[in-house]
């Protein structure tokens, strides 16, 4: 603990997560290996790979979908020492650490309507405020006034992502895009301070995808927090990532600003293969 | 199927319906062979003082074996496009044996002199039933065939309707199934059933106690999604709970209602607790377990539960402190003589009814409260998708554990009430059937609709008594109004969702 708490006046303050030697594993095979680097505030920080990289699994350890095999993943905190979110429950890692995420196949709760769901985000919030149902249960006027107040903040972001006249319909019922970034807006009414964000982009046509980079751009200026990213669209990564993360068979292979990994050659060599004259 | 497969294998050939028909005939005439042979065709019969001894009833297994496969003869040329055949064979077999069926119930004279294919008249109307539904069926399939097929959007327009229709229907049964429940006790004696007054009242006394079960298990499955098989469980929990504390410590009704309810509910929440972190099937077999368990030890433990003879002699509601009786002790009034009315065992019964009527009332109104509150969300949202819910830092477990607390624990209000009003527990009134019908309740209600629970428990619980005469087919015929209703409307009789919070509605502008 100690440890931590000293690596962490050591590291400038705009970091916000360090992953070291992260390794994980499932029997014999070894999804991600090694892997260390570091996410900072108001920073994007995309995840790139080819497919079974395990970049998926990264982001299972980090959200707390997996308890990693070896590793330290520290939150970085303004008031107090780092949290370990290796060692925190699935759930307590979205309700203490505010990890917020997204998930590469959209997992909205589809019979309720877009409005709820973004309610269902504030639930710790509301849960206070309604004494853990008790007060809320007699009508209590703190409650009515919490839950307004969550109300007005699900319609100020269905505003943003231009969706307010979708907000009574079913979240399963939304078009493809409108739930894309309905996920995304439920994931931000959590409150996050690290918005992890499983392949946003999949499945959204040029124009919705151009729309996302606007939002995830305004996420990082204007609310300050920072993003974790893992997409295929090399659009979206490069254009608005501020630093890349590139896995290969579990491992990193590279680490930099886009323009440093558009040159690396061990990530030329991942994408494209290994030119004729290096191999046999 | 086969017939689909027939289909693929030789394109060029086309079969003759009539033979694949025939074909899907014979091989329903086998299986209701098998099935009626031992089933309907052997009558054990016990007498007193004799062996048991069975006689035969093989005329009813012929005819049940000449009419079903018939029946699936028209269905089958209906599913081919031939309706006509089972328009009027379902319609004349429906007039001819509901009609005989019913001069048989009527003890008519004229049963006899029509031939009929059953003695008993139910079975006969039954019989005339399944022809109705053919034709229905066939109806269905004529007009289906004249607008043809539903595409995507038809069906999902159909589905709007129907949530629509069922939300209108909700909104206007709701409240007038509430008005009519307060007032049907005091308009049963100007009826033309004032004679059976107190039947009535006891029997709708009986289905508000499976209304309440109905709303509380509702919580746990309807809202939650967690499929509770054994749900009787906190229901006698509950029952023991105060027949224990009213004969041993002297407690009166209202100070054992809040206990049993508290109680239900660590019940719940101890159950609860080892077996909330299974999931979907298995989570229904464990609690299945564990309501077989209670059961088993409160036939096992003797001496506190009294084993399979349960308690007995358990002090009935009263008052508010006076009692229903005829005479009271020196110096103490009665119900009667306080209130200066003629003593009549009618007073309890209407004051039971009134009691499960708040009771029920009183869930209900927790019920819709509850949904409203980041609880009741986020027990939606668990039931929609759990690993999305533990992503945005809702803790499963409690969550879970307060759905299956609060269900019990109206479970255990209902147990309390039913001791009471029985005067007897014994664990025989905490068997799986009883968790099978009020789960069949909810689910035939429609998930997670209020008015939809309620107006299921009239229809399961009343219909049954209403067809007393009936005895030995009213399973049979319960059975069939349940195919049904999963026929006609798959989702449950009102299922539709109200969303519990709304922008529109409100007139929402910035």
């Amino acid at each position: 603990m100690s440890a931590a708490a000293a690596t962490s006046v050591a590291l400038p303050d705009d970091t916000l997560l360090t992953v070291e030697h992260l390794t994980m594993r499932f029997g014999g095979l070894v999804a991600v290996e090694e892997v260390t680097f570091e996410a900072k505030r108001r920073q994007i920080t995309g995840v790139i790979g080819p497919n079974g990289a395990g970049k998926t699994t990264l982001f299972n350890c980090i959200t707390g979908f997996y308890k990693p095999t070896t590793g330290r993943l520290s939150l970085h905190r303004d008031d107090g020492p780092p949290l370990l979110l290796e060692q925190m429950d699935g759930y307590l890692i979205g309700q203490k650490a505010r990890v917020a995420r997204t998930f590469q196949n959209i997992r909205l709760f589809p019979g309720m309507s877009a409005l709820e769901n973004l309610m269902v985000a504030q639930h710790n919030k509301l849960m206070r405020a309604s004494g853990f149902t008790f007060l809320g249960l007699i009508g209590m006027p703190g409650y009515r006034r919490a839950e307004a107040e969550a109300k007005e903040k699900a319609v100020r972001w269905l505003e943003r992502l231009g969706m307010v006249n979708l907000a009574d319909d079913p979240a399963g019922s939304l078009p493809y895009g409108a739930q894309r970034r309905l996920e995304i807006a439920r994931a931000m009414c959590t409150d996050p301070v690290l918005l992890c964000l499983d392949e946003p982009a999949a499945g959204l046509n040029p124009r919705e995808s151009a729309e996302l980079n606007h939002l995830l751009l305004e996420i990082r200026d204007q609310i300050g927090i920072g993003i974790l990213l893992i997409e295929h669209d090399m659009s979206v990564v490069m254009g608005i990532s501020d630093h890349i993360v590139v896995l290969d068979y579990g491992r990193k292979i590279a680490d930099g600003t886009p323009t440093e990994i558009q040159r690396d050659p061990a990530v030329i060599r991942a994408y494209l293969g290994e030119e004729e004259k290096d191999d046999r | 199927m086969t017939d689909a497969v027939m289909r693929t294998a030789l394109p060029a050939k086309k079969p003759n319906i009539y033979v694949e028909a025939f074909k899907e005939a014979s091989v329903t005439a086998v299986l209701v062979f098998l099935l009626s042979v031992y089933m309907v065709g052997l009558q054990t019969q016990a007498s007193q003082g004799q062996p048991l001894s069975f006689t035969t009833r093989f005329a009813d297994v012929f005819w049940a074996c000449i009419l079903v496969p018939c029946g699936r003869y028209l269905i089958a040329l209906d599913r081919q496009g031939l309706h006509l055949p089972a328009l009027i064979g379902g319609i004349v077999s429906f007039v001819y044996l509901f009609g005989v069926g019913t001069f048989g119930l009527a003890g008519s004279l004229a049963y006899d002199t029509f031939p009929h294919p059953f003695d008993e008249p139910m079975v006969n109307i039954i019989f005339g039933l399944g022809g109705i539904y053919i034709f229905g069926a066939a109806y269905h399939g004529t007009r289906t065939r004249r607008h043809g097929g539903l595409t995507i959007d038809q069906r999902e327009a159909k589905e709007q309707r129907s949530a629509s229709w069922a939300r209108r229907m909700s909104g206007i049964l709701g409240p007038m199934l509430v008005g009519v429940a307060v007032v049907i006790p005091v308009f049963m004696p100007f009826s033309p059933w004032s004679g059976a007054t107190r039947q009535v009242v006891e029997t709708l006394v009986l289905i508000l106690t499976y209304v309440m079960l109905g709303w509380g298990l509702n919580i746990v499955v309807g809202l939650a999604g967690l499929l509770d098989l054994g749900y009787v469980a906190f229901y006698a929990v509950g029952a023991y709970t105060y027949a224990k504390l009213s004969t041993e410590l002297g407690l009166n009704f209202w100070e054992c209602l809040p206990l049993a309810g508290i109680l239900a509910a660590s019940f719940g929440v101890m159950l609860g607790f080892p077996v909330l972190r299974l999931r979907g099937d298995y989570l229904a077999i464990v609690t299945l377990g564990f309501g077989e368990m209670i059961r088993i030890v409160l036939i096992n433990w003797q001496d506190f539960t009294g084993g399979p003879n349960g308690i007995g002699s358990i002090p009935k509601i009263d008052f508010f402190g006076l009692p229903f009786e005829r005479k009271a002790p020196p110096g103490e009034d009665t119900f009667a003589s306080f209130f200066g009315l003629d003593f009549s065992t009618s007073h309890r019964v209407f004051f039971l009814y009134y009691v499960i009527l708040v009771l029920a009332l009183i869930t209900n109104f927790v019920t819709i409260r509850l949904r409203r509150l980041p609880i009741g969300r986020a027990w939606e949202a668990l039931r929609e998708d759990e690993t999305a819910c533990r992503a945005l830092g809702i803790n499963p477990t409690n969550t879970k554990l307060t759905a299956f607390a609060i269900g019990a624990m109206f479970a255990g209000f209902a147990g309390s009430f039913f001791a009471s009003r029985q005067g007897f527990v014994s664990p025989e009134s905490f068997v799986f059937i009883e968790s099978a019908q009020i789960l069949a309740i909810v689910v035939l209600g429609g998930m997670g609709s209020q008015v939809g629970v309620a107006l299921a428990a009239i229809l399961l619980i009343g219909l049954p008594e209403v067809m007393r005469e009936l005895s030995l087919y009213r399973m049979l015929f319960y059975g069939m109004c349940m195919v049904l209703i999963m026929l006609l409307r798959p989702r449950g009789l009102l299922a539709h969702r109200e969303p519990t919070i709304q922008l529109k509605k409100r007139g929402y502008s910035r």
